[in-house]
């Protein structure tokens, strides 16, 4: 075990655990979109979960630092909060909000990250972003909607981190990137299971059951 | 005009089934390893112009990975395409001074004109519309070329005229095939 400190507070944590996930467990909350518990490489893509560490230069990302002893964490500095409420902006901006019809409502990641970030769920000063593809109309069992999703890749690490060929990817690039199934070899190798798994990992709703 | 539709069809069916065959052939050519994926990809676009969505299958089953991966890999780059060319094939130039000068109406011509939007081609594979950056002629901005030749000052009276021209071209063809079949007998 090593000691850190968190707030000026002193927690105890495994050496080597993710620093992330010991903040959560130990109640200081820290906007995050796309870690999973249990994750081997955190892809660090959202850009929210950041804090400030003594030692380093700027603000990094907490779900790529792994804790070891005598770790000094600041997790509500300036310059840390003004990252994260870019990073929410931005997402924001090429997020389809409309809450009232969308089935994550009251239980969706962004809307809790707004919450408490103090952002409005409707960036004024930012271009909306809207994509004009359709997604995934084929498949048999999961609908997508590209615009509202943020893109964090939790599907996918559900899906790649299950048994047998994967069924998800990233397609496209840029402001194009959209979640994608493809053909249906890849369908008779998977269970429904597996279906509502990957699903059940989306933050925002964008990938759900197709009776949702 | 149904006949000539089914004739084309069977002629399309037939071509496929010779390009898988001469896909499936050439994948022994290469290691059964992930690093060839792109090699592969590279080799059906170079050969055939485009990644027909069996031979993704194919090269998915042949490195042993999903379809789904062989696909994002595919989609990341701008050098594959997922429909054959068309026969003739425009593209139209969006660079800096084309955009300056209109281009995107000269797109929205030509795609209105062939009731296909651009990435596409006719259901007679006769034309096909992709927009590019930059052509490298920008004084005669707005440019398009159509096939190799280039066409500057472009507008939307050149559009029909150059669409026209195949289409007189095409039936002239065909009228002299006509008359050569006719003489044969």
């Amino acid at each position: 075990m090593a000691k850190i400190l968190i707030d000026k507070k002193e927690i105890e944590a495994k050496e080597g655990a993710n620093l992330l996930q010991v903040c959560l467990k130990n109640g200081f909350y820290i906007p995050n979109l796309c870690h999973l518990e249990g994750m081997d490489s955190p892809p660090a893509s959202c850009r929210l979960c950041f804090v400030e560490i003594e030692e380093e230069d700027g603000p990094v990302t907490s779900c790529s630092v792994t804790v070891r002893a005598g770790l000094k964490v600041t997790t509500d500095t300036p310059p840390v909060r003004r990252l994260q409420r870019s990073a929410l902006k931005l997402l924001l901006s090429a997020h389809d909000v409309d809450c009232a019809r969308c089935p994550a409502n009251k239980k969706c990641g962004l809307q809790t990250i707004a919450r408490f970030l103090k952002v409005g769920l409707k960036p004024k000063q930012l271009e909306q972003l809207r994509k004009e593809t359709e997604g995934m109309e084929d498949h048999p069992f999961l609908r997508y909607d590209p615009n509202r999703c943020v893109l964090c890749g939790r599907c996918l690490q559900v899906c790649h981190g299950k048994q047998g060929q994967p069924f998800l990817t990233f397609a496209k690039r840029g402001f194009d990137t959209v979640i994608a199934s493809y053909g249906e070899k890849d369908l008779s190798n998977t269970t429904y299971q597996e279906f509502t798994a990957c699903a059940q990992a989306c933050p925002v709703a964008a990938l759900g059951p197709k009776n949702d | 005009m149904s006949e000539t539709t089914k004739t084309t069809n069977e002629e399309i069916l037939a071509e496929e089934k010779a390009m898988l065959e001469d896909i499936a052939a050439r994948l022994s050519g290469f290691a059964r390893e992930r690093a060839n994926l792109v090699p592969l990809l590279q080799m059906i676009q170079e050969r055939h112009g485009y990644l027909p969505p069996d031979a993704i299958n194919m090269v998915a089953e042949y490195l042993e990975i999903a379809s789904c991966e062989v696909y994002g890999v595919a989609t990341f780059y701008n050098q594959f395409r997922f429909t054959p060319p068309g026969k003739h094939q425009i593209k139209i130039c969006l660079g800096t001074a084309c955009h300056v000068k209109g281009g995107d109406i000269i797109l929205e011509n030509f795609e209105r004109k062939l009731e296909i939007r651009e990435g596409e081609i006719t259901p007679d594979r006769e034309f096909g519309i992709d927009r590019v950056a930059c052509v490298g002629c920008c004084a005669l901005a707005p440019v398009a070329t159509v096939d190799e030749s280039v066409q500057g000052h472009m507008a939307p009276s050149k559009v029909e005229g150059i669409i026209l021209g195949f289409q007189i071209e095409k039936e002239r063809e065909a009228r002299e095939k006509q008359k050569d079949d006719a003489g044969e007998k």
